[in-house]
């Protein structure tokens, strides 16, 4: 089943927090609401959920309107940052409790818990209190006991932010193989971590000041942002502010090639290059400038280069022998690698 | 603690015992004291007997004591029950109504428990609500009175419930009702349990009000007390007094071992 917003505002005391919401999340697909904390994508979840009541528009499960219906009537599976388990019964009755209180037969119940943490790998734990688990337990259980309900749609509300990086990027499989498991259910997944968002979703809602930004695939969305905001959000971007030429744009005095279509000569725009796309050295975009910093990540080095006023990040390969701070160092990057963004307000 | 010397934490502790003893510890062993004795003339009671225990805890008294466990009993449970209805549906209600309700519910203890008799005995004491010379009107004398501390606690347990818990249970399908008995009361059931006992324990006590309002048949221990003393059974009241306390202690130590059993983390 299907999730559809159509034109949803919510507001607080006339604080708009999520401004004429248009998303639809098609059967079985995984959206994440990306974006940074105040954007309003905790308030679009809720919506959903129906915890927080639109001030307008409508939200829709499939075809049916459930912009009035109370929560425990929408059918609806979701999983907290906090987990929020039950703390005074055991997993299995935290687990069981969307079955009981749908007056499933008991039997079936069992067999239902059963499958449900078996599926999280919880089966063993089925006895033990929340409080005896450990917070990566505690979140397995809390998917279990969402699952078991089996329901059409699944809300995860930054399901892995309270747990630490190594656990993080486990669960992260483990979500993806249980979607693979569940084909028919609809995902919306809110978090502020890209990497989550890039790895897991199969569309991307950016959004931002309580508005959507961008929607689309991850590749998309990476590849070839529409404005600045998704690119610097989405991978991280060097955002150059530059003047559209006939064949090209220039930075300052630099020329530089890049696909203009589209755009009028002599118009601002924003060119977008990944830091990773940047190289070191001659190449056919030429970026001269000033070392400001350099940081050692191990794989990979950061450095930023001041560019006619402008700080150009790339990440390269370790080197052998870096650049010292203040030698003048060139750094290049392909025309195809780069994306032209209309102006934005990075452009003063 | 936040003095470190070895000699100011000996100067506090003395400090301490020296107002706590006298203000709370001797008072109570002198009650204890006195209930052995037949004479209390010198500085240690003496002609030890343990007559008047045989006095406290039979007759008459036995009667009271009963009097009082069934209306402290009754009383606590109602107002356990109101005073989270009460908080229960204040919670639901907007933050000026909430403020309004708060203060109402505070009243019987603002205003003195005398006042609270007098108000109950003038309003029952006339069809078609007939309560005077009846148990019932010092059970609800009590009810009215410790409903405040039962609302007060559980309603500060309400706003500490992470609401997270709710909305987990109402995403799964529970109707409120559901919410209301599987998830939420169970929650509370430490707060629950506290405010029983601070409600039993201070009905057990209670005599101002009930002064005003006990029919014959129904007289609680504090009047039995009152009254010992009053014309001079000195001795004999004391013994009744370390009743009450034993049996208000024994039923507080109950309640909090169904506490501890409740509390989960």
């Amino acid at each position: 089943m299907g999730i559809r917003f159509d034109a949803v505002t919510v507001a607080y005391d006339g604080n708009v927090v999520l401004d004429a919401l248009d998303l639809t999340v098609a059967p079985g697909e995984v959206m994440a609401l990306l974006g940074p904390s105040g954007s309003g994508k905790t308030t679009a979840l809720r919506a959903v959920a129906g915890f927080v009541r639109p001030a307008s528009g409508r939200v829709f499960l499939g075809d049916r309107d459930v912009t009035d219906l109370p929560p425990h009537r929408r059918g609806i599976g979701m999983v907290v940052q906090q987990y929020a388990l039950f703390p005074h019964m055991r997993v299995e009755d935290n687990v069981a409790f969307g079955l009981k209180a749908r007056k499933v037969p008991r039997a079936e119940i069992r067999t239902r818990v059963a499958e449900a943490l078996e599926m999280t790998g919880m089966g063993a734990y089925a006895r033990r209190h929340p409080r005896e688990l450990s917070g990566g337990q505690q979140q397995r259980v809390a998917i279990a006991r969402a699952l078991a309900i089996r329901p059409d749609v699944l809300l995860l509300d930054e399901p892995l932010s309270a747990l630490d990086a190594q656990l993080r990027s486990g669960m992260l499989a483990e979500l993806a193989r249980l979607h693979r498991e569940l084909p028919d259910v609809s995902i919306l997944y809110v978090t502020h971590d890209q990497v989550e968002a890039l790895t897991l979703a199969d569309r991307i809602a950016v959004m931002d000041k309580a508005k959507l930004r961008a929607c689309g695939t991850p590749r998309e969305l990476y590849r070839a942002p529409t404005d600045e905001f998704t690119a610097s959000f989405v991978g991280g971007a060097n955002l150059l502010p530059v003047t559209v030429g006939a064949t090209g744009v220039r930075l300052g005095e630099a020329e530089l090639k890049a696909d203009t279509a589209g755009a009028a000569v002599g118009a601002r725009a924003t060119l977008c290059v990944r830091p990773h796309l940047v190289g070191l050295g001659e190449g056919p975009n030429r970026l001269t400038g000033t070392l400001s910093e350099i940081q050692w990540r191990g794989a990979t080095h950061r450095l930023y280069v001041e560019v006619d006023g402008h700080r150009v990040m790339a990440d390269l390969r370790e080197l052998r022998d870096p650049p010292g701070l203040g030698d003048e160092v060139t750094l290049h990057f392909a025309p195809d690698d780069a994306v032209l963004l209309p102006a934005g307000v990075g452009h003063d | 603690m936040l003095v470190h010397s070895r000699k100011a934490k000996w100067a506090v502790w003395a400090l301490f015992l020296l107002l706590f003893v006298p203000l709370f510890a001797l008072p109570l062993l002198v009650v204890l004291g006195a209930s052995f004795a037949t004479n209390w003339s010198s500085v240690l009671p003496s002609g030890l007997t343990a007559a008047n225990y045989q006095a406290a805890t039979r007759g008459e008294a036995l009667q009271a004591l009963t009097t009082s466990l069934v209306t402290a009993v009754t009383a606590s449970l109602l107002a356990l029950a109101a005073g989270t209805w009460a908080a229960l549906a204040a919670a639901a209600l907007g933050k000026r109504h909430r403020k309004v309700m708060d203060a109402l519910f505070v009243l019987p203890v603002a205003v003195p428990s005398v006042v609270v008799g007098l108000a109950i005995l003038v309003a029952f004491s006339q069809p078609p609500m007939l309560l005077n010379g009846t148990r019932w009107i010092v059970i609800i004398a009590h009810t009215v009175l410790v409903t405040a501390f039962a609302h007060q606690s559980v309603s500060a347990a309400i706003t500490r419930l992470d609401p997270a818990y709710e909305q987990a249970a109402a995403s799964l399908g529970a109707r409120p009702a559901h919410v209301l008995f599987r998830v939420k009361l169970p929650l509370l059931l430490p707060s629950l349990t506290a405010a029983a006992g601070l409600c039993f324990a201070l009905s057990m006590g209670e005599l101002s009000a009930t002064m005003m309002l006990y029919p014959p048949d129904w007289t609680p221990l504090p009047v039995l007390i009152y009254a010992s003393t009053d014309r001079g059974a000195l001795f004999t009241g004391s013994a009744i007094a370390v009743v009450l306390m034993a049996a208000t202690l024994l039923v507080l130590f109950a309640v909090s071992r169904i506490r501890t059993r409740a509390s989960y983390r």
